[in-house]
């Protein structure tokens, strides 16, 4: 049971290492020698990493929203996902997120298959380990910007007084600390988007989803929440960022295209 | 790697079902109003039955329960029996016996004075009776004064209360009389209801001699009563027929007023059991209004439901939230709807002059039904909710 904590606290953390009770996840290639080794310290387990996923809506005519799409994202990772409207960035983003299931392929967070998961554990991944960050920011607005970010702790069990505590030490982060009492109505777009992001983040997560973090938001105010984005990321948390901001994404060390429902092509800047 | 399973507090569990019901106060309370309305009905007809009937047994208590009454029943041949003269001596002299008092029915009309038509009943019976019968049946003069020895054999009167009433007769000092047979009978006196013989309010009561002197009275009592201590009333019981008509005892009938008293405090348990389903209607109603404002508000707010997802609750959590906002939306419907009944009854109860009762059972019972009206009413709004893919709720239009 300590074993346990320890493991999930230290993943938690953002380590580089995943810890030693971390289960490799069974390869299917392991039949066939592979060059892969097989060493924690060079393969870190990724934070999310998809292989072969596809995700058809059904309807008429179905939509073939994602297809053969691999893509792993390490810790502390910080990646934008660009491309056309209705490329398929919002159904990789919730995919990735657990909300969604792929029709083929794997999914794994921290390493874990999730199609062995039952809802139950995909809430608690959702609880532990990520955040999601919503264009639509999603704020109860009869509740403080303080009580919003400390709901985002909810469905972790801690008391009420601790998720306060936690929620007002984020709000610091953010650098919303003097507006923890506001109500969202008394907030600008920019700072409903820091409270929502505080929100994802109150809980410590290994990995941040955000779609259109700063679609909303005139470009000065989008600079400030890409320059929180990136100090979250040296921070050690993994961040996915949808954008549509041509400059957002430059600013970002690692970019993702898609179109049709494909990575067209993945290119790290730099690191 | 093993993560804590999500995990929500039951306080965190009923600060949201506030929450979502503080949101839109006037809803809520709108939605609460019809189950107030099926508990305050059934609060009030339990109230108010159990009221009377504490005012019946605190009634019982000062009128005593140790009266019985003899009376002639039917012959063999089924003709109306009659109980010998001397039976009101006979009773008196039963051991345990306390005190004897006896009514005759007279073949009389009464009349407020000679000028009305004869024919006219006015449902007016004359009884001779005895001295003592005031005292035996726990009645009181209203006005004026009762019979006595040396008034018995006079042409004078005592009006029950409504006899009094239908007459129009409010003095009894000696300066009034009445129409009886062919004589005025001079009223001296006019009582209070009595509530264990309710058929001497409608009576005009004449001394036994006067009564077989100038009435044709024949002297048969129609009614013994008599009282004898708590203890004894059942063994008096027992010797009453026999004492009272030692030829014929199967022709008397012996009975306790008090039981009557006693029954017809229970007899409106068909009328309460028809309240009581008319509140069971209203609170079926008001669950309704209760799902349909959770069937709109887990539509409303679908949304919220994906962000709680996305959060880390489960199916369980969403339905559970939804269930505890509907469970709490019915309590408060139940807690207004005792709180009005129960000051419905108290008003009805001191306007009517009678103690307070709203049993414990009732208000027990009506927070139980409203949490199980809640409940229903949740569970399919709360399952539409917690089967909402995370998605489809964030995605939401
Ligand atoms: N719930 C759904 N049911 C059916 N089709 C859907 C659904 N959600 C998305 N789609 C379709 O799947 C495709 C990918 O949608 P998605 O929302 O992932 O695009 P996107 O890249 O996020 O676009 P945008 O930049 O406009 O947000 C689109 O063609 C869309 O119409
Ligand atoms: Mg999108």
């Amino acid at each position: 049971m300590d074993d346990q904590i320890n493991t999930a606290v230290q993943v938690r953390t953002g380590d580089e290492r995943a810890g030693p009770g971390a289960a490799r996840p069974s390869d299917p290639s392991d039949a066939s020698p592979s060059p892969e080794p097989e060493l924690p310290q060079d393969d870190p387990v990724s934070v999310v990493e998809l292989a072969g996923v596809d995700r058809t809506y059904p309807g008429k005519p179905p939509v073939a929203a994602l297809r053969g799409v691999d893509l792993a994202v390490r810790p502390g990772e910080l990646l934008a996902v660009v491309g056309p409207s209705g490329s398929g960035k919002s159904t990789l983003l919730n995919i990735a997120g657990t909300l969604d299931r792929a029709d083929a392929g794997t999914v794994r967070i921290d390493g874990r298959d999730l199609s062995d998961c039952s809802d139950r554990q995909l809430a608690s991944i959702r609880a532990h380990r990520i955040g999601f960050v919503f264009q639509q920011f999603f704020l109860a607005p009869g509740a403080s910007a303080l009580d919003n970010v400390a709901d985002g702790l909810l469905y972790t069990g801690r008391p009420k007084r601790e998720r306060r505590e936690a929620a007002s030490r984020t709000l610091e982060r953010v650098g919303l600390g003097d507006r923890a009492h506001h109500k969202p109505g008394e907030l600008s777009g920019g700072q409903r988007q820091r409270v929502a992001i505080a929100r994802a983040l109150v809980g410590d997560p290994g990995l941040l989803l955000t779609d259109e973090p700063t679609g909303a938001l005139d470009s000065a105010t989008g600079e400030a929440i890409v320059e929180l984005l990136v100090d979250l990321h040296r921070g050690g948390t993994a961040v996915i960022v949808i954008t549509h901001d041509a400059q957002v994404a430059a600013a970002m060390p690692r970019r993702v295209l898609m179109r049709d429902g494909r990575i067209e092509s993945d290119e790290a800047v730099r690191g | 790697m093993t993560l804590e399973p999500s995990r929500l507090r039951g306080a965190d569990l009923v600060g949201l079902a506030v929450a979502g019901m503080r949101a839109r106060p006037l809803r809520a309370v709108l939605s609460a109003l019809g189950i107030a309305v099926g508990i305050a009905a059934m609060v009030v007809v339990v109230g108010i039955s159990a009221s009377s009937r504490a005012e019946v047994e605190a009634q019982l208590e000062l009128l005593g329960t140790n009266l019985l009454t003899v009376s002639p029943g039917q012959t063999i041949t089924g003709e109306e029996a009659s109980l010998p003269p001397e039976s009101v001596d006979m009773v008196a002299r039963i051991g345990p016996v306390e005190s004897v008092g006896a009514i005759g029915e007279v073949d009389a009309n009464v009349y407020r004075s000679e000028a009305i038509d004869p024919n006219l009943s006015n449902g007016i019976t004359v009884y001779a009776t005895t001295v003592d019968l005031l005292g035996t049946v726990g009645g009181e003069v209203a006005e004026g004064r009762f019979l006595d020895e040396a008034l018995a054999a006079f042409p004078t009167t005592v009006l029950g209360s409504t006899t009094a009433e239908r007459l129009g007769i409010t003095v009894a000092d000696g300066s009034v009389a009445v129409r009886i047979g062919d004589e005025d009978f001079t009223v001296v006196g006019v009582l209070e209801p009595v509530p264990l013989v309710p058929e001497l309010d409608a009576g005009a009561l004449v001394g036994w001699p006067v009564a077989e002197a100038e009435l044709g009275f024949d002297g048969a009592p129609t009614t013994i009563f008599e009282r004898s201590p708590d203890a004894t009333v059942a063994a008096v019981r027992e010797v009453l027929p026999a004492t009272a008509n030692p030829e014929a005892p199967q022709e008397t009938v012996v009975s306790r007023p008090s039981d009557a008293l006693a029954a017809k405090a229970a007899t409106d348990r068909t009328l309460t059991t028809l309240l009581l389903s008319l509140g069971g209607v209203a609170l079926l109603v008001g669950g309704i209004g209760v799902a349909n404002t959770m069937v709109i508000a887990v539509l409303e707010r679908r949304s919220e439901i994906g962000l709680r997802r996305s959060l880390g609750a489960t199916r369980g959590h969403i339905r559970g939230q939804f269930l505890a906002e509907s469970m709490l939306l019915a309590g408060l419907g139940g807690v207004g709807g005792a709180a009005i009944g129960g000051a419905a009854t108290a008003g009805f109860a001191l306007w009517q002059g009678w103690p307070v009762s709203i049993p414990l059972w009732a208000l027990a019972l009506s927070a139980a039904a409203t949490i199980a009206v809640g409940a229903v009413a949740g569970v399919y709004p709360a399952s539409k909710a917690a089967r909402y893919s995370p998605t489809v709720a964030l995605s939401a239009y």
